[in-house]
């Protein structure tokens, strides 16, 4: 498997207070991997990194065969260079339905000229309802997305990365806020989803992580503590440390 | 599936139906055709109207469905306006001259009749020379393809600028409006070469058609207002209903999202800003003939924000909900200052509308904003059942995201 | 002419030689001048009053005055003069003119009214300047330079330098020998003399002295053949930005060396005039409605001797080519000039440098009133997150709190004192019924709050235009801030300025003291970062934002009253503020009072710096401001002091 991202020797400082350290990460083409660490280990500042919205102080992203730096280019190039993105909080259109909301997200020219002169073709519905189908949302494909549940807005998002089509999809805690069953069947979309492409999941609920059943990589004080199994992760010393506290 | 647009958008039908219908009506019942119920100035004041329910649709467009809250819109009114005005005044300034000067024993050189023009027109700002930007005044045509490209131009190097930079909300807001206020100042100076604060009169003649009395010429610009209404909406109802429209409907509720799906914001921002921009130039361009007169003190700040009022009071998001605060807002405008309505006496004091309308305008829109986010519009809610969760702009923050909701709410 | 310097050449002796007539009586003066007074001429008059004035005797300046008012008569007989009082019918009584003392009586007939014509009096005034100079009132001896100054001439000069070795007084003393040399500049004769009086006004930053100095380079244009003479300050080539082609010509003209061109006026009403059966030198007149056409109608009827020529414009070039231009000197001595020329750069120099420190304090004084203005905004704006575009009515609403107060309380020092802690009450309690009824439901909602604030702002003002009126109503500042602080004739600044700078020092250390100091100021800033978390601690954040809110509005109220004090009060007032206030704490990046002092600082500096780079256009000023900030914010979307880190980001 080649290497999908390559981030490597990356610093970010707000206000004197460095947020990433020095960190450096790699993830392969079809892989799943789960990002842990306590608050402030800067999991979200390393999606903001990836995703163009950061500027690193120093370091390399390189993104795809071709090694594309990402630090170039704007997060609306990102995205289209295929980076995915699931916030913390659940951000669909809300005042969309969901059909709407999963239309805008379908791989497409993004040029506001074809957009203005775009007709939906067969194909691109049938995209959609299948899409719908994956994220267990078929029957309430025409509702407006405000009146979904909250995982249920959790799944559309997921389907509206999906859509996306990106080779490396970022998922900011996606269980937080849902119930057992919704979990369940989270990580049944996440592990699906990783089959053709590389997913990358920071979640605090160990639990979770557990079901994902995929290497784990810890993150402490903008830099890497730890990586592999779950298991082995939990039994690492500094891990513990971490944790439980000194 | 690809229902024909008219049948996706009922309400746009309904509308074109209404406008026809009210054409027709004032139509028949004008001046111009003898009837001579509707007087010339009403039609005028009706077709100034259509005017500002054309720009409304822009700032509603711009406003409503791309949460841009641009001050600005009422500064490419002016200019197209002023475009359309330099024209009209250059060309029957040069009627009149070279009639006077045909007087003569000896026939004038060109050199003396643009003299000449030049006098009457600047004479009042002290000059007599023809400023550059009146190059083309004399050419109806290149005239009405500045009142597009002017004040395109301008919100396209404005809008890029301030774009790029990311500027957004009030921010942008302000900036927008720092922007009418320069274009005004800078109209007030004699220097602008557009006539400092005496602005350009006379709009209301067309040039050699002196002949053609105000009642006809009233109906042919409401005949004009009218239709570019209706294309104006058919345009901004076309632009909203596809996938463009979900995608600025996006931009204006979580401008960040819509990044990350990969669209460039930035793009979409400027065109829908540009695209509004000469919509309501064209408006502009329609109403000052019919007003007659042009001078920046309309450009100025303020009235761009009446234009955000009219289009909150009738209901953002919703196109006909623009045109009917608009409308609305104008008319009763024009009612209660023009001395119409009837005082209220109160025994210790009487409310003279002239004075009070302006209070009553300021506390009622506080009162929408207050209590009918949706406007006048919104009322059309009410019968068809639509409700949409209405969350603009209420932040469900870092802190509050693992909730659910329902929790949220509580 | 000659004859008066002549007459100064006398004076000028016999102030260097003073007391040489001592043994004269005034009478004797009189009599051995007898003929010329009599006369009156101006031409003759000089020695007499020159005899008079520079007799030494106490009695001289009486007489002189006597003398201007008419009020000097002449007894035919025996030419002797006295003052005269009718007595009755054409009776007079006479009396002596130094004691006042009864001569007894004659008839009008013998009698003659000295009625010197108004050059002579002229003459006598001047001679009088140095009895005035001398006084022994020290607020005649002010009056008199004061006169010199407004109007001089030359023969003020020697009165003047007659007077200043006796003067008491240093201070007068010090203006009598400026005046003296600013009169030497001007009038003095002798060239080293006067080289050195130019000279010694190096530095000196009066009007006055520029004034006297700029006459002395005066030039004129002229155009010659060869080589020009006189004082030359420098060679024209026509085409210059400042010497064109038909400037050359047409002085070319006035100097009498070429033909004056006629004009396309000219030709047509020649052609007009010359019409002859529907043509002109048999040209049809419809044919004539290009300038090509119609000179060669005029040239044909030149030809015919009806009409000047006309010059062709390679004729015009030729002519003009063939001479050369100068400006020259009015003076002709070129060591004055040069002189003239070298002090006032000195002094431009001087004043340049004078200008600029006065347009600093110019912006600082501007910087301050913006401050004044914005810092309440940056309160509700930066600190709260809310719009407040009625923030510029809160502002009129101080100045007319003003108003009223001064309406009740007429003296001015206690008005304002009161005006300053009303205002504030008052806007605060505005501020604070707005923040309840309106703003508190709208927060989160910002672009709804601009709109609903608005609704409030054009509210207020209609009102306010209800209840005062449409006409400006006054603020008078208190007379101990009446007039400024100056340092010299260019860098000044008014005690009004100085009051508000100070005011905005006071509010920005208040501000500092009341965020970071007090528990009000903790709490503000708990409530700013995180409102849940506060109110979890036992804040209450609705109370916190309606006392933010009060106090951003109580300050515009003051600020208002200070406004209103050097801008008249209107219900307009607000609104010239708001769109400054808002680019103050737009450009100086939000929630950090700091940044809303820097851009103050910013905007008011560049106003004023572009103002003095097109002084007549303040309208420019304000574009090119505007324009400037838009572009700023390019650089710097999130102003001078911006936040950073994730606080930022959204």
């Amino acid at each position: 498997m080649s290497t999908l991202l390559e981030v490597s020797g990356v610093s970010v400082t707000f206000d004197g207070f460095r947020a990433i350290n020095n960190l450096s990460f790699q993830i392969a083409d079809a892989e799943l991997r789960a990002v842990i660490g306590p608050n402030g280990a800067g999991k979200t500042t390393f999606m903001d990194i990836v995703t163009g919205k950061t500027r690193p102080d120093e370091g390399r992203v390189l993104f795809g065969e071709k090694s594309v730096s990402l630090l170039r280019m704007s997060e609306a190039k990102i995205a289209q260079a295929g980076v995915g993105r699931k916030f913390q909080r659940p951000t669909v259109f809300e005042d969309q339905s969901v059909f709407d909301n999963l239309l805008m997200a379908l791989k497409k020219d993004r040029k506001p000229w074809s957009v203005l002169f775009y007709r939906k073709s067969k194909r691109d519905t049938e995209r959609v309802e299948e899409l719908a189908e994956q994220i267990g949302l078929t029957e309430q494909i025409h509702r407006t997305s405000g009146e979904l549940s909250h995982g249920q807005k959790q799944w559309l998002e997921i389907g509206m990365l999906l859509a996306q089509e990106p080779r490396l999809l970022l998922v900011d805690e996606p269980a937080a806020g849902m119930t057992l069953a919704e979990r369940e069947q989270t990580t049944d979309i996440l592990k699906e989803a990783a089959k053709t492409r590389a997913v990358v999941v920071v979640e605090h609920d160990m639990e979770f992580v557990r079901r994902l059943n995929c290497k784990v990589t810890v993150l402490h004080e903008g830099s890497v503590l730890a990586e592999g199994s779950l298991d082995h992760v939990t039994a690492n010393q500094d891990v513990i440390d971490v944790y439980l506290g000194r | 599936m690809n229902k024909s647009f008219f049948a996706r958008n009922p309400s746009v039908l309904i509308f074109i139906a209404c406008l026809a219908l009210f054409t027709l009506t004032v139509s028949v019942l004008a001046d111009g055709f003898g009837a001579g119920v509707i007087s010339t100035s009403f039609v005028k004041t009706l077709g100034k109207t259509l005017c500002l329910c054309l720009i409304a649709i822009a700032m509603d467009l711009v406003w409503g469905y791309c949460g841009i809250l641009s001050l600005g819109h009422f500064a490419f009114f002016g200019l197209g306006g002023y475009m359309i005005g330099m024209w009209l005044m250059y060309a029957r300034t040069e009627l009149i001259v070279a009639n006077s000067l045909a007087e003569a024993e000896i026939p004038p050189t060109a050199q003396e009749i643009s003299d000449a023009i030049g006098n009457q027109i600047f004479g009042v700002v002290g000059g007599s020379d023809i400023p550059l930007i009146w190059s083309f005044a004399d050419s109806l045509t290149i005239q009405l393809a500045f009142v597009v490209l002017v004040p395109g131009l301008l919100a396209l190097v404005f809008g890029w600028l301030a774009f790029r930079s990311r500027v957004t909300g009030v921010y942008l807001s302000i900036l927008t409006q720092a922007m009418t206020l320069a274009l005004s100042l800078y109209l007030f100076q004699n220097e602008s070469g557009l006539r400092g604060n005496n602005g350009l009169s006379g709009l209301q003649n067309l040039p050699g058609l002196d002949d053609v009395p105000q009642s006809t010429v009233s109906l042919w610009f409401f005949w004009a207002s009218a239709l570019a209404l209706g294309l104006g909406y058919m345009l901004a109802a076309w632009v909203v209903s596809g996938k463009f429209g979900s995608v600025i409907r996006g931009i204006r509720d979580d401008e960040a999202r819509v990044r990350f799906l990969g669209y460039s914001v930035e793009g979409y921002k400027l065109f829908v800003f540009t695209l509004t921009a000469v919509i309501a130039a064209i408006a502009g361009a329609l109403y000052y003939p019919q007003a007659g007169i042009i001078n920046p003190g309309e450009m100025a700040p303020i009235a761009s924000i009446y234009l955000a009022v009219w289009v909150a009071i009738g209901g953002r998001g919703r196109l006909y909900g623009a045109v009917i605060g608009a409308a609305l807002v104008s008319l009763l405008s024009t009612w209660f200052t023009g001395g119409q309505a009837p005082d209220i006496p109160l025994g210790f004091y009487t409310i003279q509308w002239v004075d009070w309308w302006l209070v009553l305008l300021g506390f009622s829109f506080v009162a929408v904003t207050l209590f009918a986010p949706r406007g006048i519009g919104g009322l059309f809610d009410l019968y068809t059942g639509r409700h949409a969760p209405n969350r603009h702009g209420a932040d469900l923050g870092p802190d509050m995201g693992s909730l659910r909701e329902k929790e949220a709410d509580e | 002419m000659k004859n008066i310097f002549l007459a100064l050449f006398v004076a000028l002796l016999m102030t260097i030689s003073p007391k040489s007539s001592q043994a004269e009586t005034i009478q004797d003066i009189l009599n051995t001048h007898e003929a010329a007074i009599a006369k009156g001429s101006r031409k003759t008059i000089e020695p007499a009053i020159a005899a008079l004035r520079d007799s030494g005797l106490p009695e001289a300046q009486k007489i002189l005055e006597i003398w201007q008012a008419k009020e000097l008569w002449q007894r035919k007989a025996d030419k002797a003069f006295f003052t005269a009082e009718k007595d009755s019918g054409s009776t007079y009584n006479l009396f002596d003119v130094v004691t006042g003392a009864a001569e007894g009586q004659a008839d009008k007939k013998e009698l003659k009214q000295i009625k010197p014509n108004s050059g002579v009096r002229g003459l006598i005034g001047a001679a009088l300047v140095q009895f005035q100079l001398l006084d022994a009132d020290i607020d005649k001896r002010r009056e008199a330079l004061v006169a010199i100054g407004r109007d001089p001439n030359a023969s003020h000069l020697p009165a003047l330098r007659g007077a200043i070795d006796g003067e008491p007084d240093p201070q007068i003393k010090a203006e009598k020998i400026r005046l003296e040399r600013l009169l030497s500049v001007q009038y003095e004769t002798d060239t080293e003399a006067r080289i050195t009086a130019i000279q010694s006004l190096k530095g000196d930053l009066g009007v006055d002295a520029r004034a006297a100095l700029n006459p002395l380079l005066a030039t004129k244009r002229i155009a010659v053949l060869g080589e020009a003479e006189g004082n030359i300050a420098r060679e024209l080539e026509p085409g210059d930005d400042d010497f064109s082609q038909n400037e050359a010509y047409a002085l070319l003209v006035n100097s009498g060396l070429a033909q004056p061109v006629p004009s396309s006026d000219d030709i047509r009403n020649a052609l007009a005039a010359n019409i002859d059966q529907g043509s002109v030198a048999g040209i049809p007149t419809a044919q004539l409605s290009n300038e090509e056409t119609r000179l060669k109608a005029y040239n044909t009827l030149a030809e015919n001797g009806i009409v000047p020529p006309a010059i062709s414009a390679a004729e015009q070039r030729a002519l003009v080519a063939a001479h050369k231009y100068f400006e020259v000197y009015d003076i002709a001595d070129s060591r004055i000039t040069d002189a003239a020329q070298d002090t006032l750069d000195s002094i431009e120099l001087k004043v340049g440098m004078s200008q600029a420190i006065d347009l600093g304090l110019d912006g600082l004084s501007l910087a301050s009133i913006y401050f004044l203005a914005a810092i309440g905004l940056a309160i509700t704006f930066g600190v709260m997150g809310v719009i407040n575009m009625a923030h510029g009515e809160f502002i009129m609403m101080g100045a007319y709190t003003g108003y009223v107060v001064q309406q009740i309380i007429p003296d001015y020092t206690l008005s304002i004192i009161v005006a300053l802690p009303a205002a504030f009450a008052v806007t605060f309690a505005a501020g604070v019924a707005m923040e309840r009824l309106v703003i508190r439901f709208l927060y989160n909602r910002p672009l709804e709050t601009l709109l609903a604030t608005f609704g409030i702002s054009v509210a207020l003002q209609q009102l306010a235009k209800n209840i005062f009126g449409t006409q400006a109503r006054p603020l008078t500042s208190p007379a101990w801030l009446d007039g400024a602080l100056t340092f010299n004739d260019v860098v000044s600044i008014s005690y009004i300025r100085i009051a508000i700078f100070v005011l905005a020092l006071v509010f920005l250390v208040l501000f500092l003291f009341i965020m970071k100091r007090t528990r009000l100021g903790l709490e503000v800033r708990a409530v700013t970062q995180n409102p849940r978390m506060a109110s979890s601690m036992g804040i209450n954040p609705d109370r916190i934002n309606m006392l933010t809110f009060g106090l951003g509005s109580g300050i515009a109220g003051i600020a208002g009253v200070a406004i209103g004090l050097f801008a008249k009060v209107t219900s307009e007032l607000g609104s010239d503020y708001i769109v400054q206030s808002f680019m103050t704490v737009v450009v100086g990046g939000v929630g950090n009072i700091w940044g809303t002092l820097a851009g103050a600082a910013m905007i008011g500096g560049l106003q004023k710096g572009i103002e003095w780079m097109n002084p007549s256009n303040t309208l420019a000023a304000q574009t090119y401001m505007i324009v400037f900030i838009i572009i700023f914010i390019q650089f710097r979307p999130k102003g001078i002091i911006a936040l950073k880190g994730r606080a930022a980001g959204d």
